[in-house]
């Protein structure tokens, strides 16, 4: 309770001092609107229905994207991970790739998808693809044999010890890397809509291209401010659950 | 009708079963090592009875583990055979479980959940059964209240009593335990004595127990063999006629372990000799 109040105060202090920087007039009002004009775009957007609409074409290619980049993932984390061939020639190569600033696979995907939904869908896969590969890999390769054996003498084998004993085992480092993959793959989407008008769809980067192209600062301010409250929607309900439960289980230190 | 069928298999569940008899004839194991080849077992044979206790004592890499291993069919041997009831062992199989030195839990699951693990591979069981069998190893163990309970937040003497109940639920016919209390402290060890030797008496079970602790082996073994390192052979064995239950600190088996902790020094001589 206590610290909720604190981060409350925390975000009314902040207010507060926006809404002073405002009255002193120090920067013009085009590049420094109140907190009240960012509300009231926020609202009108709100019941127009511009903002709903572009955070459901945005969510729609983030989480289509994401869940391919994890099906695909998942099983080639394995492979890398149960065979010295995989790792040397996938493994590498995810690990090569995951260095790479997804916004980089943006000019590719345009020239081989043009602008289209493909194009979105490939920059969030790429964004998501080798980060779940690489943690599902160490996560495998860090189950202790122990675990292994013991489900062996129990008479567990094959698939059971691969989906009751291996990947519950590595559940800790797939989760961190899910989430590594979630970021990346949220980062380049934003950049790879700003960048590039699809017609079949204006999302939130769109519309946070189009406040800057007419100077509404309010727009450009209010959609960043959504865009920040997906993410941490993101992470509290969905991976923080996890994380509480993984933090239960295995006695690691509360974060 | 179902329900009849569904009880009598619960009762077979909690039976307690013929244990068996192990046969383990001129078993070689040869590892690789960086500093060349170690003969960890050379031509071992060894016969347990049924319902037998066996411990293997010896100075640590004397290869007792590896025969343990190898029993449980986690190792193959590269010459000779283990046989279980007379079939040869050629894969680990719930017939045989094993207790490890490290619990070896899943911290993944709770106290019940790692006690059912087992349970769960055998078919013919209801969930209910699987929940009463461990339920009932859980109470023999003394551990009920903590059946919700995260196994990091057990004592390492819990986490071997978890160890234990989850090697008992499947009702093997044989337990094998490779230094199952090395690790713990001397006072929770001497409960477990008093605890393994009232268990192995009720359920009956071949059990052959690995140690490096001459008066453990002399406390809870029938038979007592002394292994010699480079190459592995067993070298001595000692038949521990005291009655049952044995008390760790009686000075009759003090006279044991004495007889046998010289005889292993004596090993101990023509190890450092060989080197």
């Amino acid at each position: 309770m206590k610290r909720l109040l604190l981060s409350i105060l925390f975000f009314v202090v902040l207010l507060f001092l926006w809404e002073s920087a405002v009255r002193a007039k120090i920067w013009s009002p085009v590049l420094l609107p109140a907190p009240a004009q960012v509300a009231a775009y926020l609202k009108s957007a709100t019941l127009d229905g511009t903002l709903a609409r572009a955070t459901v074409i945005t969510m729609r290619r983030l989480l289509m994207g994401y869940f391919v980049g994890l099906v695909l993932g998942l099983p080639l984390g394995l492979l890398t991970a149960r065979w010295n061939l995989f790792r040397d020639t996938l493994g590498t190569m995810a690990l090569g790739l995951q260095t790479l600033p997804s916004v980089c696979w943006v000019p590719l995907a345009l020239l081989w998808f043009g602008q289209t939904e493909a194009a979105m869908l490939f920059v969030v896969v790429m964004g998501t693809l080798w980060s779940v590969i690489i943690a599902t890999e160490t996560g495998v390769r860090h189950v202790p044999p122990i675990y292994r054996r013991a489900a062996l003498t129990m008479g567990s084998k094959h698939l059971h010890i691969w989906f009751k004993v291996i990947l519950p085992a590595a559940l800790p480092f797939i989760v961190s890397g899910m989430k590594q993959g979630w970021a990346f793959a949220w980062r380049s989407l934003m950049a790879a809509e700003i960048f590039v008008t699809i017609l079949t769809g204006f999302g939130l980067g769109q519309l946070l291209h189009y406040g800057r192209e007419l100077s509404a600062m309010d727009q450009v301010i209010a959609v960043m401010l959504v865009i920040v409250v997906i993410g941490l929607l993101a992470d509290k309900i969905f991976f923080s659950p996890i994380e509480r439960f993984l933090h239960r289980r295995w006695g690691t230190s509360q974060a | 009708m179902a329900r009849r069928k569904r009880r009598s298999f619960l009762k077979d569940e909690l039976e307690v079963i013929a244990p068996s008899k192990l046969v383990i004839e001129d078993v070689s194991k040869t590892f690789q090592s960086t500093s060349g080849s170690v003969l960890a077992l050379d031509r071992v044979s060894l016969n347990v009875a049924e319902g037998e206790f066996v411990c293997l004592v010896g100075a640590s890499g004397c290869g007792k583990s590896t025969l343990l291993n190898i029993i449980a069919g986690l190792e193959r041997p590269d010459s000779g055979t283990v046989l279980a009831d007379g079939k040869p062992v050629t894969a680990p199989g719930r017939e045989r479980l094993v207790m490890f030195q490290e619990p070896a839990l899943f911290p993944w699951l709770d106290v019940l959940g790692n006690v059912l693990f087992g349970l769960k591979l055998k078919p013919n069981l209801s969930n209910k059964d699987r929940r009463d069998v461990a339920n009932y190893y859980l109470e023999l163990v003394g551990l009920s209240r903590f059946e919700h309970a995260n196994i990091h937040e057990l004592s390492g003497g819990m986490k071997q009593r978890v160890s234990l109940a989850r090697a008992l639920a499947p009702n093997p016919r044989v337990l094998l335990m490779d230094e199952p209390f090395a690790a713990l402290d001397a006072l929770t060890r001497e409960q477990f004595y008093g605890d393994i030797q009232r268990i192995w008496e009720s359920r009956r079970k071949t059990i052959v127990f690995v140690t490096h602790n001459v008066r453990e082996a002399a406390c809870l073994g029938d038979r007592v063999l002394l292994f010699s390192p480079h190459p592995g052979r067993i070298q001595d064995e000692f038949a521990i006629g005291l009655p049952r239950p044995r008390d760790i600190n009686s000075v009759d088996l003090a006279a044991y372990a004495t007889r046998i902790t010289k005889a292993l020094k004596a090993l101990g001589q023509g190890e450092a000799v060989a080197k």
